[in-house]
């Protein structure tokens, strides 16, 4: 190959690969990872008091997102459910107005605590791949479970079983 | 022993090859991967090319007679980035 050529195609895979840089996500939050700290992330709203030792339901959602607005009356459910269980539901809103968010939650009314991410620093921290996402946490703030979108009867049959099984196991 | 080399090749100063490789590189800035927590703005309705069922079908007709073809500008998804 002529030395002309193969310049321009290294140029252009140095390009490519610079192009592609942003895509590959670095640090996102995955099956056995530690929970993050929510309260260092300067979240809108009041965090439950009480998260060590308790199955978490981590979820991130936001007014725009079709499938979110599906997913409250089920996640509502779970928590009438579970709560006294040792579920604990945290729903992060990662709306960028805080009105578009509480014209949502005026229209669900949800019993569970629901924050919104401002800076949308813990959203970028976990680098969730859909809206919404979903973490379920054990009680030891090992994350085991997670799930990209909501998908209906699908999604919450597998939420009641892995709550269960989360909630069957021992804390710290 | 007598190497074959492109024409082109020695023809090509430096200075141009620092500028392709700069203006490749500048080509790169003008990419953003658009995460799907910082899709508001594309999944609100007026980005959505469907919002009027019949300004479409207007243009389908109007792009039917003109093209003797119709359909294949649709895509999947609402821009938001859900499921």
């Amino acid at each position: 190959m002529c030395r002309h050529n193969s310049f321009i195609v290294r140029a252009s895979l140095v390009a490519c690969l610079l192009l592609l840089l942003p895509v590959f996500s670095i640090g996102s939050l995955k099956q056995g990872d530690r929970m993050p700290d929510l309260a260092s992330y300067k979240l809108e709203g009041r965090l439950p008091e009480k998260l060590q030792g308790r199955v978490v339901l981590l979820d991130f959602w936001a007014s725009w997102c079709g499938p979110c607005k599906l997913s409250f009356p089920a996640m509502e459910k779970l928590n009438q459910e579970y709560e006294k269980k040792g579920l604990t539901i945290v729903a992060v809103s990662v709306d960028e107005k805080r009105e578009n968010m509480e014209r949502f939650l005026k229209e669900m009314k949800v019993s569970f605590p629901t924050v919104r991410d401002a800076q949308q620093k813990l959203v970028a921290a976990t680098d969730v791949q859909a809206m919404p996402t979903s973490f379920l946490i054990d009680r030891t703030g090992k994350v085991r479970f997670v799930h990209d979108g909501f998908h209906g009867d699908q999604t919450v049959k597998k939420y009641h079983e892995e709550i269960k099984q989360l909630l069957k196991e021992g804390g710290r | 022993m007598k190497t074959f080399t492109n024409p082109a090749t020695d023809s090509m100063p430096h200075a141009a090859k620092l500028f392709l490789v700069i203006a490749l590189l500048l080509s790169a800035t003008g990419c953003a991967v658009v995460k799907p927590w910082q899709r508001e703005t594309l999944a609100d309705a007026i980005m959505q090319p469907d919002r009027d069922p019949m300004g479409s079908g207007l243009i389908d007709h109007v792009y039917f007679s003109r093209e003797a073809a119709s359909g294949g500008r649709s895509v999947g998804g609402g821009g938001c980035g859900c499921n």
